[in-house]
């Protein structure tokens, strides 16, 4: 196929799509229409075309039931109230754990008979799961929007 | 369909919005209810299920709350909200299928138009049962982005303007993607035929 040949197939698939959804002009029409008359691959696109859309035309979309109308905004309302709720309830609980381990440890390190390795070893407990904790986090938000397989179905 | 209505109350999206943005809820409240309907037929054409629909749908409102500082009044506010909408969707759908988890049923959101139902008898709905859980099948087969076009043009009835504005791509790759989408979906439906 020649470029001029794909400019044209080009031309004539979007002429298509236009006159199915009647948004063609007479001049575009007339065009398409020497399209079909000479090129027999078009045609044969042209009537697949054609099938598919008088398919597609006999179906809607179910409608919900009735009352979901009546109750859609105090849902959304109820979530946007959650949603600061949440949010402040996690800053608050993210606040105080830290200040509390903050001076959990302070306290145990300030214990005069605690043998120094078991201090090291708290230290080490609480360090390690502050690691977790913010890779577990950085998973969630960063690195699972940005995965290139994200798309491959396992 | 135009992007920006404007209901009985006679204010425009542009007014709601800026009331919204100085922390009028109500005005948001208009905005809800103005196009609740037109967010979950967008929703349930392309998750196909009720509940997902609805709950995505309400979603994509309660975050667009949230982010009301970044509402442009300027720009058409169906336009903003379907971005929300169409990424909650697309997300839900790819982790859908991650999970294996088959959706709620074949043939629950779509439908026989009206005018293809007027002569019953029961070897025709039968027939038309058979065809609709067919091309339900055949559209969710189909990649996202060809599933969202066809649902735009065939069932939200838009014109390639109007898509074009809503995901944002110019009117010409609106006409390329519908074929190609049409393309897969004639090949999808003799596959089962």
């Amino acid at each position: 196929m020649s470029p001029r040949d794909s400019v044209d197939t080009e031309r004539a698939r979007r002429l298509m799509m236009a006159a199915l959804d009647g948004e063609i002009s007479p001049e575009e029409r007339r065009e398409l229409d020497g399209m079909l008359e000479t090129n027999s691959e078009i045609r044969e696109e042209w009537e697949q075309m054609n099938r598919v859309k008088e398919v597609t035309s006999a179906m809607a979309l179910r409608e919900p039931p009735e009352e979901v109308w009546g109750e859609y905004w105090t849902s959304v309302y109820n979530r946007t109230e959650r949603g600061i709720g949440w949010l402040l309830l996690s800053l608050g609980s993210i606040v105080l754990l830290g200040y509390g381990a903050w001076k959990w440890i302070e306290a145990v390190f300030q214990t005069e008979d605690l043998p120094l390795l078991p201090k090291v070893a708290i230290l080490g407990v609480a360090f390690g799961l502050s690691v977790l904790v913010v890779s577990v986090i950085r998973e969630k938000l960063f690195t699972k929007k940005h995965d290139p397989y994200r798309e491959v179905q396992r | 369909m135009e992007l920006a209505l404007q209901d009985g109350t006679g204010e425009s999206d542009e007014l709601l919005v800026r009331r919204v943005r100085a922390g009028d809820t109500p005005a948001f409240g208009k905005l809800v209810e103005r196009y609740m309907r037109r967010a979950y037929y967008a929703a349930l054409g392309l998750v196909g299920s009720h509940e997902d629909a609805l709950d995505l749908s309400q979603e994509a409102f309660a975050r667009a709350f949230r982010a009301r500082e970044r509402l442009d009044p300027e720009r058409p506010f169906y336009a903003w909200l379907y971005q929300i909408i169409r990424r909650l969707c697309f997300n839900f759908v790819r982790d859908r299928r991650t999970r294996r988890r088959g959706i709620e049923s074949a043939s629950s959101w779509l439908v026989q138009q009206a005018t293809a139902r007027s002569t019953d008898n029961p070897q025709k709905t039968l027939e038309r049962r058979e065809a609709r859980e067919r091309v339900t099948e055949a559209l969710e087969s189909l990649p996202d982005r060809d599933r969202e076009i066809l649902v735009l043009k065939e069932f939200e009835g838009l014109r390639y303007r109007e898509i074009a504005e809503l995901i944002g791509i110019p009117i010409g790759t609106v006409m390329s993607r519908l074929y190609s989408a049409r393309r897969r979906l004639a090949a999808a439906l003799e596959v089962k035929e």
